[in-house]
């Protein structure tokens, strides 16, 4: 596992932002000109090429935006059109007030609100040392601490969820905001601490020994001069521990009963399920819940970027 | 990642860069001790010596150990046991009201497995969350790479149309299962308005075993492309342009670079993702629970999401059982890991990345 992972980050670190830089391959100009004139120009397609092109893009793009699509859509019908093919039909707000006022849609994003937001300060809190250590010092028993924690990422949910369960019944902790916490650390610290170490990485070693040699113990170097400089990478860990915590079902369906207890998750089921089928309501709860979600993911997505590259640009 | 999807693990596998490799010169306040010093005298002097030199990555390293240990390790080794014991609904500790009823389950040795590994049931199981995760991954991983490689072009629109292209990332992919659970919808979904629309006949999309398979694969290729998409655009975009120049001039056709350069050039990259969407994909809960709950009659139950309905969904509540198949799934994520870097290996990775 060690070694599967790592080859990924050199190549995509080179890669550098994702964004908006010029694709490499049909960059460059310049790289056309001994060729000979009468080829066309590197990077330049025909007429064929291009609508062949924009058809392949259009169409991908199409299928992706389809389906939140609709769903937005359809949040502004009433019921007895919730399976209309017309993009309006009696547009109204109706279902969102009804989520909101009658159902106990807020309790529950406050619910997913204060678990996700513990769970993402925990675990940054509890790890960040961890990938500092783990990057900068060797030390008996740092293999076996990079292994357990590879190992407990790709844990199967089904092999905790049962003596979780158990455990959190005998302390009286389902149905508990602290049970769902405890629950979301055991996927978020070893996350965290991988994570960050692929951050401290990428900071300069000289930083740290100008600070030694300035007196500063280890801790203090940690604490006063690579911490502020690994902010952003800070950043991005927390924005995906929080993300995946947001998105949690299977502990959340199984550990938290009662329409006041539930999270984001769990509530979303009540809705559309065995015994209701309001798809009316469920739409626009949904709406309520990407928006948030998708808004977080747009400002994030640039550091994002930064983030996955920044992992291997080691040296 | 228990069922974590996309991103995180992502980043995940950014971290990794350095683990064992890193260079020995990152290391240096490891001070002489560091890795020559392993054959000491006494085991005392050893930990002395180890503690004064080390003691401060230790302090650090602490909390972490000390969290794993208690909330992953300890549950491990509880859910290990309770493999070995006849544990359901009936006999576990549990509370009613302020009385605590004590566990009164026994040990029954391998029994759990034996039972689980000769009965047909789970063997089902494991042929379709094969199918499931191979279709899945190949699916997605070819069509990543396609639009990849549309989209790292100079193309009018690019920007609009990459964030069109990874809008499925950026929205909980619970709310997404339920908007494909509205388009597939069997009597007035519009996927079958528009199949009747254009003169064919509607299809059971969730409930005919055969295209409910269809379905959820369809749902998972769709909420995985836009990872795939990023990753193999960042592998692209790490292909030095001279070598295209140089096929160019050297005669080659798009084919010919295409599969002489692209196809190399993506090779280490792709085997992360690959793995890593492989683990991600197997344990699959949202799509598979949400969608069809694993119906019609079991017939989409992967393993994870069986052996969360064995315990939380069926009754009685079979926590023994549960666990058993969970340790399975456990050892079946680390063997095909294994096997996987030892192919990857295998096939001698030149880069060095491995």
């Amino acid at each position: 596992m060690t070694v599967a992972t790592q080859s990924t980050v050199p190549a995509a670190q080179t890669a550098g932002p994702t964004g908006p830089a010029a694709p490499a391959v049909a960059a460059g100009p310049a790289g056309g000109g001994p060729g000979g004139t009468r080829q066309r120009r590197r990077g330049e397609r025909g007429p064929l090429a291009s609508f062949g092109l924009h058809l392949g893009l259009l169409a991908g793009a199409f299928i992706a935006l389809f389906p939140p699509f609709w769903l937005l859509v359809t949040s502004f019908k009433p019921r007895s059109e919730s399976f209309s093919l017309s993009l309006t039909a009696d547009f109204s707000f109706d279902n969102y007030q009804y989520v909101i006022n009658e159902t106990a849609f807020l309790t529950w994003f406050g619910n997913s609100l204060l678990i996700v937001v513990v769970t993402t300060f925990l675990a940054v809190f509890i790890s960040s040392t961890t990938g500092y250590a783990l990057s900068r010092f060797k030390f008996p028993g740092m293999r076996s601490l990079m292994w357990t924690l590879l190992i407990t990422q790709m844990f199967p949910m089904a092999v905790l969820i049962v003596p979780l369960y158990n455990l959190m019944s005998r302390y009286g902790l389902l149905n508990q905001p602290v049970g769902l916490i405890v629950t979301y650390l055991t996927i978020a610290v070893p996350f965290c601490a991988w994570m960050m170490k692929g951050f401290f990485d990428t900071i300069p070693v000289s930083i740290d020994e100008s600070g030694r040699v300035d007196g500063l113990s280890p801790f203090g170097t940690y604490w006063r001069l690579v911490l502020p400089l690994a902010k952003p990478g800070i950043a991005v860990t927390a924005f995906y521990s929080f993300v995946t915590a947001w998105a949690e079902v299977a502990y959340a369906t199984a550990f938290l009963t009662g329409e006041q207890n539930l999270t984001l998750a769990g509530g979303l089921q009540t809705f559309v399920n065995q015994h209701t089928q309001d798809w009316h309501h469920m739409t626009a709860a949904a709406v309520l819940i990407a928006v948030p979600a998708a808004l977080v993911f747009g400002y994030a997505q640039r550091h994002l970027q930064a983030g996955l590259t920044a992992g291997a640009t080691k040296s | 990642m228990a069922d974590a999807s996309g991103p995180p693990a992502v980043a995940a596998g950014g971290g990794t860069t350095a683990p064992a490799a890193g260079p020995a010169a990152d290391r240096k306040e490891t001070g002489p001790a560091g890795p020559g010093g392993r054959p000491g005298p006494g085991a005392l002097t050893r930990l002395r010596r180890g503690l004064a030199t080390h003691w401060y990555a230790w302090v650090m390293v602490a909390p972490v150990v000390a969290v794993i240990g208690v909330i992953v390790g300890w549950p491990l080794v509880r859910g290990l046991y309770l493999t070995f014991t006849d544990a359901d609904e009936s006999n576990v500790e549990r509370r009613i009201g302020v009385n605590t009823i004590d566990a009164s389950y026994e040990f029954v040795g391998l029994q759990n497995y034996v039972d689980v590994l000769t009965g047909g049931h789970f063997w089902d199981k494991l042929v379709w969350t094969v199918v499931w995760t191979v279709s899945c991954v190949v699916i997605t991983f070819v069509i990543g790479l396609t639009l990849a490689n549309m989209l790292n072009r100079k193309v009018r629109g690019r920007s609009l149309y990459r964030i069109a292209l990874i809008l499925p990332w950026a929205i909980p992919a619970f709310v997404s299962v339920f908007a494909w659970r509205m388009l597939y919808n069997e009597r007035s979904g519009i996927l079958n308005a528009a199949l009747e629309g254009g003169g064919l006949s509607a299809m059971s999309w969730l409930t005919d075993p055969f295209w409910a398979k269809v379905s959820v694969i369809a749902v998972n290729v769709w909420l995985g492309v836009p990872f795939m998409l990023i990753a193999m655009l960042g592998a692209l975009q790490s292909i030095p342009a001279e070598q295209y120049e140089a096929a160019e001039m050297d005669g080659a056709t798009a084919w010919q670079r295409f599969w002489n350069i692209t196809l190399p050039g993506v090779r280490s990259v792709s085997a992360t993702v690959v793995l890593l969407s492989s683990i991600w994909t197997f344990n699959m809960f949202p799509v598979i629970f949400l969608l069809t709950g694993g119906g019609p009659v079991g017939s989409t139950d992967i393993l994870v999401t069986e052996a969360f309905k064995l315990a939380f969904q069926r009754s009685p509540r079979d926590f023994a059982g549960s666990a058993t198949w969970g340790v399975l799934i456990l050892i079946l994520l680390i063997l095909f890991a294994l096997v996987y870097r030892r192919a990857l290996r295998q096939q001698g990775d030149k880069e060095g990345a491995w």
